[in-house]
C-alpha cells in the first residue's frame, strides 16, 4: 500500500462532481485515467483528502461533430480517441499525436481531457490543442466557461484552472478540407516524453499559405506557440518560403531549459532541424539549403 | 479514508471483496485474491510487469485502483492458458522462442501480446507483427535482451523461421 490514505467519490455527473470539488476547497484530486496522478499517490508526492473519479460520467466521453469543428468529451480513452473515424477524417493531426501518448497499456486508460488538464510542457495533447486553436470547456458550480487553449497554460504543470473546476471537453476548429498536418518528435525511446516536439497545421490556397498553427512541446516551460513563424508563413506564396528563416523564427519562440536529458542548446540545434525538415517535407519544398 | 465493497470477476471466478480506497487494483489482485503471477515492479507504470486485462485491455495494475474495477472482467496470467493446461499461444511461442529468463516481467508481456493479438485477430500478419513489436515499448525486460521475445512475436505473426533469425540467434 503505497499512497497515504484518502476517500474515494464516483459521482454520476458533472453537476455532481463539480459540488465535490467546491466542497473540498481544493483538497479534491480528480481521476480520468489515472495513468499519471495514481504514480504521484504512490510516491505520495500528491496527497489529497478526496479522489474524485469521473468514470462514471457517461456524457464526458465521445467524440462528436459540433458547430464549426470537433468536440472530444473529456473523458474519452486515448485509445478509443486514437481510433476513431471521425477524429481521423477532420483532425488527423490529433491522431498522429496520440499515437505518441504514452503506451499500448497506459492509453488504454489515460485519456485526452486528463492529458489536457495535466499540462506536462513535454506532452503532445496541450500542444495539439495550442497549435490547432482548440479551446478548452470547462465546468464548476459558479458555470461553465470557455478557455482558448493558448491562454491556458501558465507554467510547468500550471494552467488557469482553478482547484473547484472540471475540463468537460476540447473544441477544435475545422481546418479546411485537404489541410497539411506537421508532427515530429524526438524522443529518446517510443512511448517517453519529447525532448523536441512540433505538431500543426497549415492550409494553403492559391499556392499561399492561408492559415498556420504550430506548436511546440519539449521547448519551453509550457507547450509554446511559434506566433512569429506562424506569421511569417500566413499570405507567402509556398515557392517564396524561406524555411531556414521560418525555422529560426519558431525556435525564437521557444524557451527550451536544460535538464538531465538535453541542453536548452541541443534543445535548440534538434528544434532548428525538425522545424526545417518537416515543413519542407510537408510542402514539399526544394530548398537551395 | 473510505472503504468500499467490490465484485470483480477474474479468470472467470467471481469474488466479492471489501477494499481500501488506496488500495491499486495489482495489490488487490496478489495481497487479496492470491494471484500472484500478477509481478508489481516499479509501481509507478513505467516497466508493465504488472498488465492485466480489464474488460479486454491490457491495463497496468499499479495503476488501476481495486475500487475502479468493480462489475469489470479480469484476466491475469493465471487465466492465459486453457483449463486443460494448454498453453496460450503467446505463452506457446515466449516458450518456443526463449522469450523468458528470470520470467519476472513475462506475466505483464503475455497479457499485453495476448490483448493485441486478440484486436489484430483480422490484421494481415505485417500490421499484427507493428502492433505487437509498439505493444513491446510499454515492457522493460532486464534478461533477454529482447531478442527470444523479438522473434516469439515473429513466430505469432504467422512467420516462418528463416534464415535472418538464425542470424538474430547467433
Amino acid at each position: 500500500m503505497k499512497p497515504a490514505p484518502f476517500d474515494y467519490v464516483r459521482p454520476a455527473s458533472v453537476a455532481e462532481a463539480c459540488r465535490i470539488l467546491a466542497e473540498a476547497g481544493g483538497g479534491a484530486t480528480v481521476i480520468a485515467g489515472g495513468q499519471t496522478l495514481v504514480p504521484l499517490l504512490n510516491l505520495r508526492m500528491s496527497q489529497p483528502f478526496v479522489v474524485v473519479d469521473i468514470n462514471g460520467i457517461d456524457g464526458l466521453r465521445g467524440i462528436s461533430r459540433v458547430e464549426g469543428g470537433t468536440r472530444i468529451g473529456a473523458g474519452t480513452r486515448q485509445a478509443d480517441a486514437l481510433a476513431d473515424d471521425t477524429l481521423a477524417r477532420h483532425l488527423p493531426v490529433v491522431v498522429a499525436a496520440l499515437g505518441h501518448v504514452g503506451h499500448y497499456q497506459t492509453r488504454t486508460r489515460g485519456t485526452v481531457g486528463g492529458s489536457i488538464a495535466l499540462g506536462e510542457p513535454a506532452a503532445e495533447m496541450p500542444a495539439a490543442a495550442v497549435a490547432l486553436g482548440a479551446l478548452i470547456e470547462i465546468a464548476s458550480v459558479r458555470g461553465t466557461r470557455q478557455v482558448p487553449a493558448r491562454e491556458f497554460y501558465v507554467g510547468p504543470y500550471m494552467t488557469v484552472l482553478e482547484p473547484d473546476e472540471l475540463v468537460t471537453g476540447i473544441l477544435y476548429p475545422d481546418w479546411p478540407e485537404g489541410h497539411f498536418m506537421l508532427f515530429r518528435e524526438v524522443a529518446r525511446r517510443p512511448g517517453d516524453f519529447a525532448l523536441v516536439g512540433l505538431v500543426g497545421a497549415l492550409a494553403v490556397e492559391r499556392g499561399a499559405v492561408s492559415r498556420a498553427g504550430i506548436a511546440w512541446f519539449g521547448m519551453g516551460p509550457t507547450p509554446i506557440a511559434a506566433n512569429q513563424a506562424e506569421d511569417a508563413l500566413v499570405g507567402t506564396a509556398l515557392a517564396g518560403i524561406d524555411v531556414e528563416r521560418v525555422a529560426r523564427l519558431a525556435v525564437a519562440d521557444a524557451a527550451p531549459f536544460d535538464d538531465h536529458h538535453a541542453s536548452a542548446e541541443y534543445r535548440r540545434t534538434v528544434g532548428l532541424r525538425i522545424f526545417a525538415r518537416t515543413l519542407r517535407e510537408t510542402l514539399d519544398i526544394r530548398s537551395a539549403a | 479514508m473510505s472503504e468500499h465493497g467490490i465484485e470483480v470477476t477474474v479468470n472467470g471466478h467471481r469474488h466479492a471483496a471489501r477494499v481500501e480506497a488506496r488500495t491499486s487494483l495489482g495489490e488487490f489482485l496478489r495481497e487479496g485474491l492470491g494471484y500472484t503471477g500478477t509481478h508489481l515492479g516499479c509501481e509507478h507504470g513505467v516497466c508493465g510487469a504488472c498488465t492485466v486485462m480489464v474488460d479486454g485491455a491490457a491495463v497496468r495494475s499499479c495503476l488501476m485502483l481495486a475500487v475502479q474495477v468493480d462489475g469489470a472482467q479480469i484476466t491475469t496470467i493465471e487465466g492465459l492458458a486453457e483449463a486443460d493446461g494448454t498453453l496460450h499461444p503467446v505463452q506457446q511461442a515466449l516458450r518456443d522462442n526463449f522469450g523468458l529468463q528470470c520470467g519476472f516481467c513475462t506475466p505483464g508481456i503475455a497479457i499485453s501480446l495476448a490483448c493485441v493479438m486478440q484486436e489484430e485477430a483480422g490484421a494481415g500478419e505485417g500490421a499484427r507483427e507493428n502492433a505487437l513489436v509498439r505493444a513491446m515499448s510499454g515492457h522493460i525486460c532486464r534478461c533477454t535482451g529482447y531478442q527470444g521475445i523479438r522473434r516469439a512475436i515473429r513466430q505469432l505473426s504467422g512467420h516462418q523461421p528463416a534464415a535472418d533469425e538464425a542470424e538474430a540467434v547467433a
